[in-house]
């Protein structure tokens, strides 16, 4: 693969990320890296399901008194925007238009910053009422599944950082555009798992 | 000649017997020699699901003898080229549904006993006098012990449970610190002793254990809860409802016993010095059940120590094995909980064996 | 190439096996890494055996019993089992479909070195005297509450070494679907590659569970979790399914690339073609996905309940369907076929029967009331010894024979390999057979001693003289591959003579490149349909001769690998040391530098040139 090629729009492939060999093997691998992270979030899920609300004689926390919606809609908002502003970068990944790609990765980046700043605030109010890690079975599977979340979406960001600056001066080429593809799916994924987060742990548990 | 002969016949047939016997293990602990109505169901399982299995077992072995035997190179020529055959839908049926059908043979009686052992609907069920119709047993699993608590009863033992002969005995399960699992092999299959919850299931129990060379049928930890593991037996005595009956009220009749620290007998005096903060006396009272322990619970109930088969659980019930025990529990059952008591003279070792060797119910 | 290796000095030599990503030395390196801690779970086997020899033995003492139980369960499995076998799978699945590499060299270096340091990481209880000792299941009431380091080094070495065994399973299945050389349909892959990417796919859904089982016990012991706690909320039956809904798949794992191996031995050795190819695909991708489906089976005594202790029952019996149809569809193989017995058929052949009893057994103990009786007895034992010794076991000493000459170039003597066989074997069934018995005598498993009077002391006494013939097999196949390293007789492309699949097509050892042309795939067993239409090379091209396009080798992987294992000693000791969250901290930061140095610095390979190429060739040309 020569790094050097130039391309135009025209002869840009329609599908760069696996236009090369490499770029079909990280393609078919990445997705099924997702599949095997479904499988981990879905434990996770489970556990918390089960140890939801349970703790030693006496609890004080409860799924109920303790979310707080407002806030965790706007993290929503957040990283569903940042999913969104990730799809109008591969837009322009597609179109050979580097500029308005690293752009919306920014952005993208930018959110999901804003979304983790979010988290860190939110935990640091539980802690502060309590509600540590080490609180009860609730509080364990509460910060392990959340914050596992979070964790993902903290190596999201270094990820796209790296890229956007590691390839700020040499712009695209077919070496390069399977990496941004996969980290778009990645941000996808952790986009779905909120989602889930969103329905099961906060959702269900202020309403049910 | 003719008596050598005879003699030799004898002896053969002894012999084959005692293999044959051999190869049912010992009537104390042998799931092959059921003593129990759920064990005979087991046993009867494992029985249907040997013939099956041996069935499919004899199959394969005959295709496989004959293939090996017809089918050598060293017979066919070095330069022998097979039929490259692909396969045969047929075949290839044929060993589908066979299996399938033999499945389901098996699966229909395992699901029928498994509903059927599982059943303890009847555990609550009490007469029109209220009284409950069925015993039942709260056992306690500790680091190496078992507690076994009759709450219609109130009464309480440790290490050996006692039983009534030819009823069913519901059981409450339970695990005071980690998971263990309750097996009495020639009664019945085990269930878990779990820390979070209570299991229930029945057992019941059809042979008189005084009938069996050790007087007793062994229990068995099956999970592994530690070093000592090993040796968290149990055991168990069967006795017919109306001698079951005779003990339940002599247990009761104990319940004002207690050691007395200014006893004339000098065992009693050191028992209530030393030992009985940990280890009751007296088998009356609330049982004690799910870990919430009450004075004299933290070790074994000694009520009836005098009539056990064994010391700790496992050793010889002789008064030298109770001075190795107390001189020394980790050696003899590493990791347990309770204390060696290494001060005592040989004088009030003496006493004490001898005041716990006389505890006992039985007359 | 050979001999300008040969000119290299250690440090190169070192160099190159630190950094190799091809995946021929992976293989080797798997599968040296596995023997290694193959031996050492043998070595704990036998300490377990001798302690058993008598009732009342105080040889070992019991909390070195418990130790000794865990890890070797733990090794046997983890770090044994798994690795020789990707051992295999490394060196022999390219060749079978025709590829030049794994779809990421990179990530299949890695993944040794995970495994490798993981394993390493275990193995240093050892020297520290606190070892896992809550057997290798690890029940968490047992598992929270044992003291000391022990179960931290468990937890934490299998994190390493298990996320190592997800990425190279992500690895083989990248590699099958995307990198089958030009004609080699999914329905033409020999049956070995079919079952590495079923076993693959496993991989990939039962890890994840484990690393999440992991990482809550390696919380609740290290860092104040309560998920297993039951008096702070906690409840230890979640890591009895999180853990056999990984470890049943587990099984499968193990056992599928073993029949997959069987697959190849049979028609290489009957000379005919698999009977029933179709049947046998379908039933491993059966098996592979019940195998999902009856984990409860290893909790039918936890008090689940009736309805459920009976669907899984079903469902559990259900795997002896497909499972038989292998069985049939090798003994139809067979027949009518021109058997050889070599030493790898040797143990196809002993694998049956062994393996047929390990499965009807597993069937007996599908039926919930009365594996209420077997449950955790030494009927389990016997089982399971059955299953993974009569099948896995079997399947990776089948290999070893049979592969031999691929991966290292000289053929294992025969002669030795059958003496191998027959001890193994025969100590093999002397060891487990009897232990069936124990079971229904009463005898619960990971008992450390027994007492006398209980009708086990003649049985416990023959089980342990097995295992000295087991151990003595063991000897005699490494004094074996020693003496056939050093005499170094070189061996052509298919020195059985009868090889069907690619991997015969190539030399032996194959060059670093594999194939000089990718070959062109004709159908099912290709090599044996080109020699029968007499091309004798095997191989028909299905490109001319062109520049090769090869990875480089890179330290990262190794550097990646130790950055954990430091940060997992920190982990451990953050409490109560000084240096331990630094250590944490730093080993953490290690990983993750070395990780992003990978990420920034290009890496696009190189080019193997035409010239090289045809020189090749031509060189081994003048070798015949």
């Amino acid at each position: 693969m020569d790094l050097n090629k130039k391309f135009t729009p025209e002869t840009w492939p329609e599908k760069p990320e696996i236009a090369t060999f490499e770029g079909k093997n990280k393609f078919v691998g990445f997705w099924l890296f997702l599949g095997g992270e479904v499988i981990l979030f879905a434990t996770l899920f489970a556990t918390y399901i089960a140890l939801k609300n349970k703790g030693p004689a006496g609890l004080e926390f409860s799924t109920q008194e303790l979310y707080e919606l407002p806030l965790v809609f706007v993290m929503t908002m957040f990283l569903l925007t940042s999913s969104l502003t990730s799809v109008y970068a591969m837009y322009h990944l597609r179109n050979y238009n580097f500029r308005k790609m690293q752009l919306w990765l920014g952005f993208t980046a930018f959110l999901g910053l804003g979304f983790l700043m979010l988290e860190v605030y939110e935990f640091v109010h539980y802690v502060q009422l309590g509600f540590t890690y080490n609180n009860s079975a609730f509080s364990s599977a509460f910060y392990t599944l959340v914050g596992t979340h979070g964790f993902h979406v903290a190596i999201g960001l270094v990820w796209i950082t790296l890229l956007i600056f590691r390839n700020a001066k040499r712009g695209l080429n077919l070496y390069n555009a399977s990496k941004y593809y996969t980290f778009s799916l990645y941000w996808h994924f952790i986009d779905v798992i909120w989602v889930f987060i969103f329905t099961a742990v906060y959702l269900m548990g202020v309403i049910g | 000649m003719m008596k050598g002969f005879k003699k030799w016949r004898l002896f053969a047939l002894l012999t084959a017997l005692s293999i044959f016997l051999a190869g049912c293990g010992q009537q104390e602990l042998s799931t092959l020699l059921p003593a129990g109505e759920v064990a005979s169901d087991q046993f009867f399982l494992l029985l249907w699901s040997s013939g099956i299995m041996l069935f499919v077992i004899l199959v394969v072995v005959i295709i496989y003898v004959v293939a090996l035997i017809r089918f050598r190179r060293s017979k066919l020529g070095e330069d022998h080229i097979p039929e490259q055959v692909e396969g045969s839908s047929t075949l290839e049926l044929v060993w589908t549904v066979i299996p399938i059908l033999l499945v389901l043979l098996l699966a229909v009686p395992t699901v029928y006993y498994t509903y059927k052992l599982g059943n303890v609907s009847a555990m609550g069920e009490v007469d029109e006098d209220g009284n409950a119709e069925n015993l039942v047993v709260d056992v306690t699993a500790k680091l190496y012990w078992w507690e076994f608590d009759y709450p219609q009863l109130g009464v309480t033992t440790a290490q050996e449970l006692i039983v009534p002969l030819d009823e069913k005995v519901y059981f409450n399960l339970v695990a005071a610190d980690v998971k263990h699992s309750f097996w009495i092999p020639a009664v019945g299959g085990k269930l878990d002793n779990n820390v979070e919850n209570v299991n229930k299931f029945y057992l019941s129990f059809e042979k008189d254990s005084r009938d069996l060379d050790e007087g007793v049928f062994f229990g068995k930890c099956a999970e592994l809860c530690g070093p000592s593991h090993a040796l968290m037996d149990f055991k168990v005595k069967t006795l017919p409802r109306d001698e079951f009956d005779d003990w339940v009220l002599a247990m009761q009749d104990t319940e004002a016993v207690t050691a007395d620290a200014d006893s004339a007998d000098q065992g009693e005096a050191l028992f209530a010095e030393s030992c009985i903060a940990c280890h009751a006396v007296s088998g009356a009272g609330d049982p004690d059940y799910m870990g919430v322990e009450h004075a004299g619970a933290v070790g074994p109930n000694l009520t009836t120590f005098g009539d056990r088969n064994r010391v700790a659980g496992f050793m010889d019930h002789d008064e030298e094995s109770l001075k190795n025990w107390i001189e020394d529990t980790q050696k003899y059952k590493p990791g347990n909980l309770m204390p060696s008591f290494t001060d005592f003279t040989d004088e009030e070792m003496d006493a004490l064996t001898g005041y716990l060797m006389g505890l006992t119910i039985e007359e | 190439m050979s001999s300008v290796a040969q000119k290299k000095g250690f440090g190169a030599w070192l160099w190159e096996w630190l950094t190799t990503v091809d995946h021929k030395k992976l293989g080797i390196l798997y599968f040296l890494g596995g023997g290694f801690f193959f031996v050492l779970g043998g070595i704990e086997a036998m300490l377990i055996r001798i302690q058993l020899l008598q009732p009342e033995s105080d040889l070992i003492s019991a909390g070195l019993f418990n130790q000794l139980i865990t890890m070797h369960g733990t090794t046997m499995i983890f770090l044994a089992a798994m690795p020789i076998l990707f051992g295999f799978m490394n060196v022999i699945m390219p060749l079978q479909i025709g590829a030049r590499d794994l779809a990421f060299p990179f990530l299949n270096s890695l993944g040794f070195w995970m495994f490798m340091f993981g394993g390493l990481f275990l193995n240093i209880s050892w020297f520290t005297g606190q070892v896992p000792d809550a057997g290798w299941t690890s029940y968490t009431s047992l598992a929270i509450t044992s003291p000391g380091h022990g179960m931290d080094y468990y937890a934490i070495g299998l994190q390493i070494a298990g996320a190592g065994s997800l990425m190279t399973g992500i690895n083989f299945l990248v590699t099958i679907i995307n990198m089958r050389a030009p004609g080699m349909t999914y329905m033409r892959m020999p049956l070995f590659t079919w079952t590495t990417f079923i076993a693959s796919a496993m991989i990939l859904f039962a890890f994840p569970p484990l690393t999440v089982g992991l990482f809550f016990l390696t919380f609740d012991r290290l860092f104040g979790g309560n998920f297993f706690d039951h008096t702070m909320g906690g409840n230890t039956i979640i890591w009895e399914h999180i853990f056999w809904i990984f470890g049943h798949p587990e099984v499968y794992i193990l056992i599928l690339p073993a029949f997959g191996i069987f697959s190849e031995v049979f028609p290489t050795f009957a000379r005919k073609r698999l009977f029933g190819y179709t049947s046998m695909v379908f039933a491993t991708v059966l098996i592979g996905f019940l195998g999902f489906m009856v984990w409860a089976h290893h909790m039918f005594t936890v008090g689940l309940g009736s309805t459920a202790n009976a669907i899984f029952a079903v469902a559990t019996m259900a795997i002896a369907v497909p499972t038989g149809v292998k069985i049939f569809n090798w003994l139809l193989t067979m027949w009518g076929g021109s058997i050889k017995v070599t030493t790898p058929m040797l143990y196809a052949i002993g694998f049956i029967p062994s393996f047929v009893m390990g499965g009807v057994t597993g069937v007996m103990q599908g039926a919930a009331p009365l594996d209420y009786q077997l449950h955790d007895s030494y009927f389990i034992v016997a089982h399971f010894h059955y299953v993974i010794v009569g099948g896995v076991v079997l399947g990776i000493l089948a290999a070893t024979h049979y592969w031999w000459p691929k991966m290292f170039g000289t053929m294992l003597n025969e002669a030795l390999g059958k003496i191998t066989f027959w001890l193994f074997f025969i100590g093999f069934h002397l060891t487990f057979l009897i232990q069936h018995w124990l079971g229904f005598w009463g005898m619960p498993r990971r008992v450390f001693t027994y007492m006398d009077g209980q009708g086990w002391n003649l049985a416990n006494y023959i089980s342990t003289v097995g295992a000295f013939f087991m151990a003595a097999g063991v000897i005699v196949l490494v004094i074996n591959a020693i003496m056939t390293t050093v005499k170094n007789e070189r061996v052509g492309n298919d020195p059985w003579e009868d090889g069907r699949t690619l991997e015969w097509a190539t030399q032996s050892p194959p060059l670093f490149y594999n194939f000089p042309q990718t070959p062109l795939v004709r159908g099912l067993d290709t090599v044996w349909l080109e020699k029968q239409e007499g091309n004798k090379s095997g191989i028909t091209p299905a490109v001319p001769i062109q520049d090769i396009h090869m990875p480089n080798g890179s330290i990262i992987p190794f550097l990646m690998s130790f950055g954990l294992f430091i940060a997992g000693f920190g982990a451990m000791f953050r409490l109560e040391t000084a240096w331990g969250l630094p250590l944490l901290i730093f080993g953490l930061l290690w990983t993750f530098v070395t990780m992003s140095l990978r990420s920034v610095k290009d890496d696009l390979g190189y080019y193997v040139s035409k010239e090289e190429i045809l020189q090749d060739i031509k060189h081994e040309g003048g070798q015949k």
